[in-house]
């Protein structure tokens, strides 16, 4: 693998120069290197859904939708949709962060199941291939959500194809889900107690509770898509004696507590930027770590938001309604704690941070026009049109993209031993930031105005703001690009990373960069809080950290 | 209702406004106020605060209380039509929509409607799911196969506004659309005149009535082997078993279509399915047809607005 052999061999043997060769990369049981195929995988999904964004925009140029066809239109934004949700947003922060660093932070050598570990990365490329093989093929236009009965007896698409894809892939999440919560509860090093775990910790548990939970509705649901498609059992369409809206109550169930397994990690990494670039104890640890609990268990009872419109009973709306205001609740303590963290910090302004305040930015944006969603009145005008779809973008990309890339440059050192450039990724993520309000900012008021999603050609008036847009993609899409090039180049031409560049207390910085293959060399005891800050933090380094070698 | 969505919409615009800035200048005054001015710095030892903590709990809460209240008000205001709403037959198919009017008018991807008068809408779809919005009247309802679901507007202004299909559809879902064209009521009685129109809505289900010989069961005098159809609408019916149900449009429809889902108590399971025989907008007809057979004495004692709401759909009413 191309990401080992680039790596020049350090002084000091680590997990990435411990052995050569794609066997032992692709046969590997160490949760850092399958975090890397895992990085791989998820990047090339990543560049597929953007390719299928850019297309969406550039065609949306215009009024009639002059560059492809509509039939071409409704596969594009459904293959976005699919790619990016289940084959990037929903593995993208656990499947490489988490599982990269959630050993590393409790003090364990690996996760508890390593071969588990390995299978889900197989399990989910194999789900990868599939949803690959029906875009292949054709394509799929039934939208990401896959409505009924559109999408079991009326699509001519490769549904089945698709559905079966996902289906698979699910599995992959919820091992991984398994996993973390069997390594949290049984892995942590001695004195490494639950109150002194890191926020990213607790929200990955909150995380794996969602997808252990949640995933297998949204597989058995859409495995009913394609047994009503193949055998014309009536399940949900009424023309056969099923019920369309039942659809639609089972995928919600899972695809909007689905949100949360995007924003949550991504909550997690914000934690932890904040308050090391702060350099100050997290404000309300305890609140902050709840919080993340009461986001994983009310989101489970929001799901019919969705569907205000869909005929269901106006008292069950009204239930969900409030329930849908309860769960911002939990997320506005996060943001004002986050604020409260950075007051008398110490603040800088690295590269990491820039995400880090960017991605409360955005998600305030996110979630406040959420509440213009939950608010069952308006809903009605807003529901299914661009405001929606800006609605998400600016949670899934403002905050989960966000996210996942602070994340990326605050543990990169980590990972590659190397550091990216910090001018460089100043300026990218400025970039991003305004690349992405240019891109989203006019779709609320284009959803205001009245333009429905999905269109492929909208009446001329609302021309103007998705002209804006479409720049604004070009922004965002050339900003992405800038990180991942020196990621690359890093790996090479990069500055050799101390083992603690951010000088923190946590135990993933007090081993070597790149860690050894066993994380430490002695297993670690914790005798200090969660986000201690203190001078003698970083002489108390424990583990396989020796300093002569980090002066190389 | 527009009027009333606005207000909502600016009401939390101004809320989320005031929060997002608050945010926003928090981040950028701690942000340079306590920045890094030495390498080794540490930030204030500062743990938590419970009155903080309380304070930001309940304050976003109580807000939010507003909110759900102001919203779910309007929703119920927009699920509960005016009774002498004038109503509107619709039916999605991929990709158009066909609306009929009690008069017997029967439109494509358009709808002429008067100012100032409630406009009730009952749609179905023959497919898939699709979704009638209109943007200007800020109302938008999912319209289902196999079930009726409602909606109603007031409109305000003459003018011509977009209609759109907002339910992912298909190909053609972009198109799906059309114009509502609202009139002075004066235009509108003419343009109700104009055109040619074979009868009522009402009057063509009574023909459809007896050309698939339901009259030869629903006989008007009860004593047929169905039960006789005269006033039933809107009135609560005994089913075999002891349960009751309300002769709305969507237990009408299912009765015609498949009746043996619902039996009527004293009668057997006779009549045939007519499942697949019959059109939705045939459906339609009957249901309008059996509306429009109102009990042979209307209550005496009503006001005339009662009764209007009564009237047989296809009577040629001049209107106000």
């Amino acid at each position: 693998m191309s990401t080992a052999a680039s790596v020049p061999a350090l002084r000091h043997e680590n997990y990435l120069n411990v052995s050569y060769g794609v066997k032992s990369w692709l046969l590997t049981t160490d949760h850092k290197r399958i975090a890397l195929l895992y990085l791989v995988s998820i990047t090339l999904f990543f560049f597929l859904g953007g390719a299928f964004a850019v297309l969406i925009r550039l065609n949306l140029l215009t009024p009639q939708g002059d560059l492809v066809s509509a039939e071409t239109y409704n596969k594009f934004f459904t293959m976005h949709g699919v790619v990016m949700i289940f084959f990037f947003l929903i593995p993208s922060i656990p499947a490489v962060l988490g599982n990269f660093l959630i050993p590393l932070m409790i003090g364990a050598k690996d996760l508890a199941f390593p071969r588990l570990n390995l299978s889900s990365w197989y399990i989910f490329n194999l789900g990868g291939l599939f949803t690959l093989y029906s875009i292949i093929r054709g394509g799929v236009d039934t939208g990401w959500t896959f409505y009924t009965p559109y999408s079991s007896l009326y699509s001519n698409t490769h549904v089945v194809a698709t559905v079966v894809g996902i289906f698979i892939t699910g599995f992959s999440t919820i091992l991984t889900g398994l996993n973390f919560i069997v390594t949290i509860h049984t892995m942590r090093a001695p004195g490494m107690t639950w109150f002194r775990l890191p926020l990213f910790v607790w929200t990955h548990y909150a995380t794996s509770l969602i997808m252990i939970l949640g995933t297998p509705v949204v597989a058995i649901t859409l495995a009913l898509v394609a047994v009503e498609r193949v055998f014309h059992l009536g399940i949900f369409n009424p023309a056969l004696g099923g019920d369309p809206v039942l659809f639609q109550h089972l995928f919600w169930f899972y695809s909007h507590p689905a949100v949360y397994i995007m924003v949550l990690p991504a909550m997690g990494v914000t934690t932890e930027l904040i308050t090391t670039f702060a350099r100050k104890k997290l404000f309300g640890y305890h609140l902050v770590a709840a919080a993340s609990f009461g986001i994983a268990v009310i989101g489970f009872f929001v799901w019919a938001h969705h569907m205000f419109v869909a005929g269901v009973s106006p008292y069950a709306a009204m239930i969900f309604s409030i329930l849908s205001y309860l769960v911002a609740i939990p997320s506005a303590v996060k943001v004002f704690n986050w604020m409260a963290t950075l007051y008398k910090g110490s603040v800088s302004w690295a590269t990491p941070m820039l995400y880090g305040l960017g991605f409360i930015g955005l998600f305030v944006m996110g979630g406040l026009t959420g509440l213009f969603l939950a608010a069952l009145g308006l809903d009605v005008h807003v529901h299914d049109t661009y405001f929606v779809v800006a609605h998400f973008h600016y949670i899934m990309v403002g905050g989960a993209v966000m996210g996942y890339l602070g994340g990326m440059h605050f543990w990169w050192p980590k990972i590659s031993g190397r550091m990216y450039p910090e001018s460089l990724g100043r300026l990218a993520a400025l970039i991003v930031f305004l690349g992405f309000n240019l891109t989203f900012f006019p779709q609320f008021i284009l959803g205001y105005l009245g333009m429905p999603r999905r269109y492929h050609a909208y009446p001329p008036e609302f021309q103007v703001f998705n002209v804006l847009s479409t720049a604004g993609a070009s922004i965002l899409g050339f900003g992405m690009l800038i990180p991942a090039i020196y990621f690359v180049w890093s790996m090479r031409y990069g500055k050799h990373a101390e083992s603690n560049p951010w000088h923190l207390p946590g135990l993933e910085w007090r081993t070597q960069s790149p860690p050894p293959t066993e994380n430490f060399e002695v297993t670690p005891v914790v005798t200090w809080e969660a986000y201690e800050f203190a001078p003698r933090a970083e002489s108390e380094v424990i583990g396989r950290f020796r300093p002569e070698l980090e002066r190389s | 209702m527009a009027d009333r969505v606005d207000a909502l919409f600016f009401f939390l615009l101004a809320v989320s406004l005031f929060i997002s800035l608050l945010v926003l200048v928090l981040i950028i005054a701690f942000s340079i106020k306590y920045r890094r001015r030495a390498p080794n710095e540490i930030g204030a030892p500062i743990g938590g605060s419970i009155k903080l903590e309380t304070f930001w709990m309940v304050v976003p809460l109580l807000l939010s209380m507003v909110m759900f209240g102001w919203g779910a008000s309007l929703y119920m205001s927009m699920q509960h039509p005016p009774p002498q709403a004038m109503e509107i037959y619709v039916v999605g198919k991929q990709w158009m929509w066909k609306l009929q009017h009690p008069e017997g008018q029967m439109e494509i991807n358009e709808l002429h409607v008067p100012v100032g008068r409630d406009v009730k809408l009952t749609m179905t779809s023959e497919d898939v799911i699709h979704d009638f919005f209109v943007p200007a009247f800020r109302i938008k309802a999912d319209v289902l196969p196999a079930r009726y679901t409602t909606i109603w507007f007031r409109p305000t202004k003459a003018g011509r506004y977009h209609l759109f299909c907002s339910q992912y559809c298909g190909t053609n879902h972009a198109v799906m659309g059309g114009w509502v064209t609202v009139m002075e009521p004066a235009e509108f009685e003419a343009w109700l005149a104009g055109g040619p129109v074979e009868g009522s809505l009402a009057e063509a289900g009574e023909r459809l009535f007896q050309q698939l010989a339901c009259n030869n069961c629903h006989a008007s005098s009860g004593k047929g082997r169905g039960p006789s159809l005269v006033g039933l609408y809107g009135s609560t019916v005994r089913l075999q078993g002891g349960q009751t149900v309300i002769a709305d449009d969507d237990y009408l429809r299912e009765s015609i279509l498949n009746p043996r889902a619902k039996i009527v108590a004293g009668y057997g399971p006779d009549m045939p399915v007519f499942q697949g025989l019959v059109s939705e907008e045939q459906v339609l007809q009957l249901i309008a047809y059996i509306k429009s057979l109102a009990p042979p004495l209307a209550a005496p004692g009503q006001p005339g607005t009662a009764a209007e709401s009564k009237r047989p759909a296809g009577e040629a009413k001049k209107l106000p």
